[in-house]
Parts: structure tokens; sequence; C-alpha cells
């Protein structure tokens, strides 16, 4: 054991004060639920959710969702460098009613963007994107 | 690597269940879903092979209460136990805040035992953590494979094999039937969160 171990349990490297998660919150809510995206989550790479946002009628199990979302996530970066690739910058999944989105945003955070029919692939990558440089004023603060 | 939302008053934290494979991981998570179903909101999710396997990993969230003002979820998550599967072990792990090690009692399972917990030291140096320090129990599972005429070792052996320079709780148990799977988990929420509680001061 070298001196260099973290203590036995440790915070996540990023702290985020009350107000700072208040005006994400408004980000997911402004840019993306008005917007007609049915529910969006802010996790990290270990699974836990920072922030979440949704129109009220979305009763998706959230926190699975996460742990799956950061794990599938983890798994397809893994398989963008086999094939040689940096990343893949797109990753969706389309379904009959639902689809679901990830972006990464930086190194230690993911949004996942749960949609309908309602909303096109094209428009939500734009919002998703605006939504994403907001927060990260939000955290250079 | 707990999460602590301030504006929810919310802790999340991770506790890992380890072990070679066939140990009784998954098992012991399905048992604690059994147990707790009323107070599980959420579906246990398993990732499994068509063998039944653990391919990717098993969660089931959990809510213990509050602690100190805060809601404590605690996050359970197991790992695949075969060898094969060390990428996927490695990524579980990160963010881990406790872990519980299951071991096999079996005779025959001793070596695939010391394998797997020197290879949980190795992993967790990954991510710049310390067996030593990280809450850890130590779970001798299939204590009951003895009534079947099993051969299996003695506690005082495994203690021997896997404890003696952890030095961290320990109990026999057996997955199956449910034996000391509540008392495993309680020990390890109660040390993971004595040692949030002591970085939260």
């Amino acid at each position: 054991m070298g001196p260099d171990y973290e203590d036995d349990v440790t915070f996540t490297e990023y702290t985020l004060g009350q107000e700072q998660l208040e005006e994400i919150e408004g980000i997911l809510e402004k840019e993306l639920v008005k917007s007609g995206v049915h529910s969006v989550l802010l996790i990290d790479m270990a699974g836990n959710i920072i922030s979440k946002a949704d129109n009220g009628a979305c009763e998706h199990d959230v926190y699975s969702l996460a742990a799956l979302a950061s794990a599938n996530f983890a798994a397809v970066d893994t398989m963008a460098k086999i094939v040689g690739e940096e990343e893949f910058s797109l990753l969706f999944h389309k379904g009959e009613n639902e689809n679901i989105h990830f972006s990464k945003v930086h190194d230690e955070f993911l949004m996942i963007t749960i949609f309908g029919k309602e909303v096109s692939l094209g428009l939500l990558r734009l919002k998703v994107g605006e939504a994403i440089e907001k927060i990260k004023l939000v955290w250079a603060q | 690597m707990a999460f602590v939302n301030l504006k929810n008053k919310e802790v999340q934290a991770k506790v890992v269940f380890y072990g070679p494979g066939r140990g009784g991981k998954t098992t012991n998570l399905e048992y604690i879903y059994s147990k707790f179903r009323e107070r599980i909101k959420s579906d246990m999710v398993s990732i499994k092979t068509h063998g039944d396997r653990t391919l990717f990993f098993d969660f089931l969230p959990f809510e213990i209460g509050k602690i100190m003002g805060y809601d404590v979820r605690i996050q359970l998550y197991t790992v695949p136990g075969q060898v094969k599967y060390n990428a996927t072990r490695r990524l579980v792990l990160k963010g881990v805040d406790g872990m519980v090690f299951v071991a096999d009692s079996q005779k025959n399972q001793r070596e695939k035992n010391l394998q797997s917990l020197k290879n949980l030291q190795e992993n967790l140096a990954i991510y710049k953590k310390s067996i030593f320090r990280i809450p850890l129990v130590l779970q001798y599972n299939k204590r009951d494979m003895e009534k079947e005429g099993m051969p299996i070792l003695s506690m005082e052996q495994m203690d021997k094999d896997l404890n003696s320079q952890l030095k961290v709780p320990s109990f026999g148990a057996s997955a199956l039937s449910g034996e000391n799977v509540i008392p495993t988990l309680k020990k390890i929420i109660s040390l993971t969160m004595a040692s949030l509680q002591k970085v939260l001061k």
C-alpha cells in the first residue's frame, strides 16, 4: 500500500452546490422538457443521478436506467476503442414509442434523454447540445 | 464515490458484491430482493447469459432511510465472477463505496477464492482504493453444502485463508436459504455509513 491511496470512502470529485443543481434542473426543464422530451437525466459514470426533470407523465425506473446507462456507455466506449475510434459521437436507441439518446457532457457526466415521436432526432440533438453548453457554464462558475 | 445531493438532501452510495464465479453473489441479491420486496420500489436488474451466468451485473437500489438528515439510497451491484470478464468487473467497481466478498466454502473452490480476492485487490488499486481501507465484509457462503455431504472448508480455515491480513467482519452463510444474508447486508451498510459519516462531518 502506497501513501497515494485515497481514504476509505471518497466523494465524487465534483461538488455541486444547491444553487448550481437548481440551475441545472432549470436548464433541463427549459431546454428539453419544454421542447417535448418525456424525461431527461444527468448522471455520472458511476451511475449516480445528479439531476433529473420530466413531464410529470413518466414513470420509468430512473435509478436502474442510470445504472444501466452508465454501464452501457462504458461498454460502447470500449467498443469504439476496439475498432480504433476515439468515441462514437451518436448514441441513440429507437423504439416504437420511446427513444433514448445518450450524450457525453464531459469525462464524468452523461445526459440521457427519453423522447417520443413528437420530437425529431435532429431537433433533439440541437436542444441537447444547447443544454450541455449551458450546463458547462454552470460548472465553470 | 458517494454522491451527495445538497438540493434533495440525498446520498447515493454503491455497494458491490464480489467473488468467484458461481459463488452466490446473485443469489444474495435475489434473497434481499425477495425479503424487502415491499420496500424496494424498482425491479432487480440482471444481465445474464443464456446459461444463467451474470454477464454484466445485477443491480438493486435500496432505500435505507435517513442519516444526518439525508435520505440514503444504497445501490447494490454484483460483478460477473467468471475470470474472463475482468474488464466488466472493473467497470462495475467504478465509484464503489463498500464491498461484500462472497467466498465459496466448498473445499474444491479454495484456490478460486484466493484468486478472486487477489483480483479484487488489483482492480481496486486501479481506482486508487486499498482493499485494507475500503469498508469490506467477507461472507463464507454455501455452509449448507455440508448437510448434502459435500466437503467444505472450516470457518477457521477460511478466516486463515482470506481474512488473516484483512481482519474484517466475516459471516458463514447460505444465500440459497437466506441464512446470514441480511446480517451480511446490515454489516456492510453500517460500515459504509460509518465511513460516509466521517466524511460528511
